[in-house]
């Protein structure tokens, strides 16, 4: 069963786990199996119209799967699948002001009725 | 050497300022001789990769986490010239991990102390300080000043400007970046490898991916990453080794894991592949999101209350119910006696509160109690009010015997 590799800023929405292993035959399927198992991480992952977030790179094994086939790149027993996401501390200061938040809310809660 | 009219550089001479030609390598005193011997018996740095270390110029952006060691022990390595942008004032919680700085420095700023740290390590060392925050204005110009640029920053905005100038000036972009146990680095930027947007085209929206400061970081981490930055640097400077271009290196603090990913030079970069649309540094917090959207914001109808304004009706008895949507571990530093929802539970947890009772939400600083009204509202309460300044202004200006942290 593939197994997919959690990176910590994402582990509050996976139940804490470092990795999950999931059933799936290609990358989408086996993505589509993880935010099932995990529906908190779907909107971290995928973007309004289902597609995987720009900023978002998922690897299998040490290879992008974008210069694979992509979601339909097939896995076989043991593969490693990574979620990548960019960050940026080298330590940040806190940012909680008003503007901030407010996009916050829009990342957080996309549905967010601004008015 | 070109100068820049909004950036203060002072620059403190070396004993040996003879500043030699471009071109000829610099000649080592005596004392540099010794003081580098276990080096120059190397034969992979020796006496001529000594040479290029002192001819070197280095420019360090940030001296916190990963400053800290990357600028120390490039100092140490004999880099001949190291420049520090920073505009930051040493803070106590600072010193969990940015090791140039000590407990006497709180207050002073980075850039003063870290100078007094690197020359008091090698005297021979030209350091040229720039007391300013990088923009899109003196980027381009700085960086044209040094051969390799090592990126210690700790937001989105300024690693994709420090990447977009490492391309357009041609300078390698030596990437170290960390998140509570895990960090990142690699080499971006140099003439055939991969560039960050290579990588990220696209930085996350604000607020989706946890800053340090809410994530927090193991305080060794920058250690581990900074260390692997000043690395890589004086593998470019000496032309030995493989470097990590076209390798993303993960680092596992908590699993002691290291892995490696492959990066690849993606044709379609808007700045570093075939069919190039930026040729100009932008406005990378536009970029990023981080402006442009205040409108919202400030025309939004969070109702916001005070602490002096929450202790006069606590005082006064009235019946107010506090929301405490930090996470547990934060409880326990100090708490308000508020009831404990985490802002990522909430969701779930909205049946626990009842919306007849006028509902105070706080964090630590605002914003993510912020995030928990709005949420409310959305949700049909109506009397709830976000605590100004969070437990943070509660603690200063109201109990200042309660910790910050």
């Amino acid at each position: 069963m593939p197994k997919i590799q959690i990176p910590s800023p994402l582990r509050q929405y996976s139940g804490k786990q470092a990795s999950v292993d999931v059933a799936g035959k290609t990358v989408g399927e086996a993505l589509a199996g993880l935010v099932l198992q995990h529906p908190d991480l779907k909107r971290h992952l995928y973007a309004d119209d289902g597609k995987l977030r720009a900023f978002v790179n998922v690897y299998v094994n040490d290879e992008d799967m974008r210069y694979l086939q992509k979601e339909a790149t097939t896995l076989k027993d043991g593969d490693t699948i990574s979620i990548v996401p960019s960050i940026a501390g080298g330590c940040e200061p806190e940012i909680e002001g008003a503007v901030h938040d407010a996009l916050i809310i829009q990342g957080c809660y996309g549905h967010a009725d601004r008015r | 050497m070109a100068t820049l009219t909004d950036v203060k550089s002072s620059e403190a001479k070396s004993p040996e300022a003879n500043s030699p030609g471009p071109q000829s390598a610099p000649v080592l005193s005596n004392d540099e001789i010794l003081r580098y011997s276990r080096h120059l018996i190397m034969p992979e740095v020796g006496m001529e990769g000594q040479q290029k270390l002192k001819a070197a110029k280095v420019l360090c952006i940030g001296a916190g986490g990963l400053g800290s060691p990357l600028a120390l022990y490039l100092a140490a390595a004999g880099v001949g010239t190291l420049g520090i942008v920073d505009f930051d004032v040493v803070d106590y919680t600072n010193l969990q991990r940015q090791i140039i700085h000590t407990t006497a420095d709180v207050g002073r700023k980075k850039l003063d102390s870290a100078a007094e740290k690197l020359k008091a390590i090698n005297p021979f060392l030209s350091l040229r300080t720039f007391d300013t925050k990088l923009t899109s204005a003196n980027a381009l110009e700085l960086f044209r000043q040094f051969d390799i640029v090592a990126d210690g920053t700790d937001n989105f905005p300024t690693r994709y400007l420090v990447n977009d100038a490492c391309v357009l000036t041609g300078k390698p972009n030596v990437y170290g970046s960390i998140f509570r146990f895990e960090g990142q680095a690699s080499v971006f930027a140099t003439k055939d490898g991969p560039c960050y947007r290579c990588l990220y085209p696209e930085p996350p929206p604000p607020g989706l991916v946890p800053s340090c400061a809410e994530g927090g970081v193991l305080g060794i981490l920058p250690g581990l990453v900074g260390v692997i930055q000043a690395t890589e640097t004086i593998k470019l400077i000496l032309g030995q080794g493989d470097s990590l271009v076209g390798r993303l290196l993960l680092v596992d603090a908590l699993g002691m894991k290291f892995r490696e990913l492959k990066l690849r030079k993606n044709p379609e970069c808007p700045i570093c592949g075939t069919h190039r649309t930026i040729t100009a540094l932008i406005d990378y917090e536009q970029f990023c999101g981080i402006r442009g959207q205040e409108e919202p914001v400030t025309g939004g109808n969070l109702s916001e209350i005070s602490v002096e304004e929450l202790k006069k009706k606590l005082d006064a008895k009235a019946d107010i119910f506090i929301l405490d949507v930090r996470e547990p571990h934060e409880y326990q530093i100090c708490n308000l006696n508020g009831y404990l929802i985490p802002l990522g539970d909430l969701p779930k947890r909205v049946a626990e509160l009842d919306s007849s009772r006028e509902i105070v939400a706080h964090c630590k600083l605002g914003g993510r109690s912020a995030k928990a009204v709005a949420f409310l509202k959305q949700a049909g309460f109506t009397k709830v009010h976000n605590l100004t300044g969070g437990i943070t202004a509660w603690a200063e200006r109201i109990d200042p015997k309660m910790p910050k942290y």
